[in-house]
């Protein structure tokens, strides 16, 4: 079941990403930095985490869900270290994407060129 | 620009608007419905997986995006993401995956202009305002709470 | 000197300078479409065996110019002008090869039209008496203008339908002004036109004004009409952009019908995945090189208009927020006595 509303959700989120693709000129790098903020600012109104409960991957594997977790680390930092957790909290959980993205990234790169 | 320019102008962008074929959009929200949705069903599952070992949600959450941030780094590596996305459009590029894409895919270009001022600076050139804006967007909205809750000191 | 120019823009030679040989040179993907049959060499492989497609591109471009010697059966010293342009950042890809070819080097920008811009000039100076055999050459690729003008090539980014694929290869010829082969007898140089489009997505749309206006112009200029030439050839307005271009010269009176053919809207064929079409300035050059002057061999066509357009923008106007302007540039090339 959660598989389902997994695919469900993350397919909706993708397909309003589309639509203001094919109907606007926005370009994709526009689309990934207004979800990633909607998903940060609807994170720090709590609402993202109420969704994220019912949606599960469908509200994390997307950007949104991103920008979710950069709120939810500077809030959990927020409540452990008082004000400073507004500064050290963004990496706080996508530090592990982040790192991992440029291991990664890098490791590709030394490996492979682009095709075209 | 005087007016009978503007106008040209105008009157131009007009039929330039009705030449231009239009986007084939059920098709493409419904490629990007799948494609986004696949991508998401496979998170579910590595959520799954990671939520055994994992002492909490947050740590679940983590390591989970970590996990396809991964995938979709090496996705991109052998070629196969440019694909995916030609087809599945924003499907392909909202997931993390495709956050992680940006970053491969800038590695790659660039390191033909040296490892320190190719890809080490152009790595996040695209990636980098995902994070600057989710940033600056979670601190405005973390503050402002932390300011009404009154446990900013 | 007034027998020289005709009406505003257009030059009358009077020595018309011959094309004696020429060269295309391009990749698989252009082998397997429309125009295959008519490229010299086909490569297998766009990046050449180089570690990098600029330094692929830049010998695409050394092998169409030595191509081009060869089937004219000179050498570089016979050359006293090498016109190259193509569209890098300061025109690496030509510089170097002009370094490579050690001919005296005019550079040219004039993004996609810079062949037509090349013969043009070639004409003039060989028409003019100041050489007698000058080489121009452009080249373009994929994989260098994506990410100079758009984005990395692996990333995750959905094409437009308006949108259109760089031709990846070479050309080049060798003007003279003895010898066998096409004449150039005119050329009409444009106007720059800019009607404010902004997306890199509509460069077709971009260019048809400019597109128009030299064409309309040189109409004007000489007198002639539609009728008066075999084929009509733009190179890289592609299916957007060739569909506003016909629209606009309606406007002012010409009807174009079957003559007119777009290199860019023809190039690949529709399973290939292209948009809109080809575009880059070797689009036009295996239009005009290729198909043009192998079709006048076999007697196909005597006269043909030939016209190349370019967009004049660079990423940085872009984002800063400039239209992007058009130019357009035209040659009549004539078989005669072949």
């Amino acid at each position: 079941m959660d598989y389902l509303t997994a695919f469900l959700t993350g397919g909706a989120i993708c397909a309003l990403a589309q639509i203001i693709y094919d109907n606007t000129k926005l370009t994709p790098a526009h689309i990934l930095v207004s979800f990633t903020a909607a998903g940060a600012v609807l994170g720090g109104l709590g609402v993202y985490q109420r969704f994220a409960e019912f949606a599960g991957a469908g509200a994390i594997i997307p950007v949104s869900g991103f920008g979710n977790s950069i709120v939810m680390g500077m809030l959990s930092e927020l409540e452990r270290l008082g004000w400073e957790g507004l500064f050290t909290g963004a990496f706080e959980i996508t530090g592990l994407g982040v790192t991992t993205a440029i291991v990664f990234g890098s490791l590709m790169a030394v490996l492979f060129r682009p095709k075209g | 620009m005087d007016k009978a320019q503007k106008d040209q102008h105008t009157r131009y962008q007009q039929m330039v608007k009705e030449a231009t074929p239009q986007p084939n959009r059920w098709k493409n929200a419904a490629m990007a419905f799948i494609t986004g949705g696949l991508i998401c069903t496979i998170g579910q599952l590595l959520y799954n997986l990671f939520e055994i070992i994992e002492p909490s949600r947050l740590e679940t959450t983590a390591v989970t995006q970590a996990a396809m941030i991964a995938l979709g780094a090496v996705a991109t590596g052998l070629g196969f993401y440019d694909w995916l996305a030609e087809r599945g459009g924003m499907g392909a590029a909202v997931p993390v995956t495709g956050f992680s894409n940006t970053i491969t895919a800038a590695a790659m270009e660039f390191k033909r202009e040296g490892y320190i001022l190719g890809m080490g600076a152009k790595m996040f050139v695209i990636a980098g305002p995902v994070l600057v804006y989710g940033i600056l967007s979670g601190f405005v909205i973390s503050l402002l709470r932390a300011v009404l809750s009154g446990s900013l000191f | 000197m007034t027998s020289k120019r005709l009406g505003l823009q257009t030059v009358v030679f009077q020595e018309a300078p011959r094309i004696i040989g020429c060269s295309t040179i391009a990749g698989p993907k252009e082998g397997d479409g429309n125009l295959g049959p008519y490229i010299d060499t086909l490569v297998d492989d766009p990046l050449m065996g180089q570690p990098t497609p600029e330094k692929a591109e830049r010998m695409l471009l050394y092998q169409a110019c030595q191509d081009a010697l060869a089937k004219a059966a000179l050498k570089e010293d016979d050359m006293q002008f090498f016109i190259g342009g193509d569209l890098l950042n300061q025109i690496i890809s030509s510089s170097y090869c002009a370094r490579d070819l050690g001919i005296p080097f005019l550079g040219i920008y004039g993004a996609c039209s810079s062949i037509v811009e090349g013969l043009g000039l070639g004409a003039l100076i060989v028409d003019g008496g100041y050489a007698d055999s000058v080489l121009a050459a452009t080249s373009s690729h994929y994989q260098t203008s994506e990410r100079q003008f758009r984005y990395p090539i692996e990333l995750n980014v959905q094409h437009k339908k308006s949108n259109q694929w760089t031709v990846t290869g070479a050309a080049a010829a060798v003007l003279s002004r003895t010898g066998a082969g096409p004449r150039i007898t005119m050329a009409t140089f444009g106007r720059v036109l800019d009607y404010g489009i902004k997306s890199p997505n509509d460069m077709g749309a971009a260019m048809a004004p400019a597109a128009a206006d030299t064409l309309c112009r040189h109409f004007a200029d000489t007198g002639t009409s539609p009728g008066d030439y075999d084929l009509i050839l733009t190179g890289d307005l592609a299916a957007v952009g060739q569909k506003l271009f016909v629209q606009l010269v309606k406007e002012a009176d010409y009807t174009l019908g079957s003559k007119h053919m777009d290199v860019g809207a023809v190039i690949y064929k529709p399973e290939q995945r292209s948009g809109a079409g080809g575009s880059g300035c070797v689009c036009s050059a295996i239009g005009i090189l290729g198909y043009v002057v192998k079709e006048m061999h076999n007697g196909r066509f005597d006269r043909v208009l030939a016209l190349a357009t370019g967009a004049l923008f660079s990423p940085v106007s872009n984002q800063q927020g400039d239209s992007i302007a058009g130019i357009a540039h035209a040659v009549v090339i004539e078989g005669g006595n072949l």
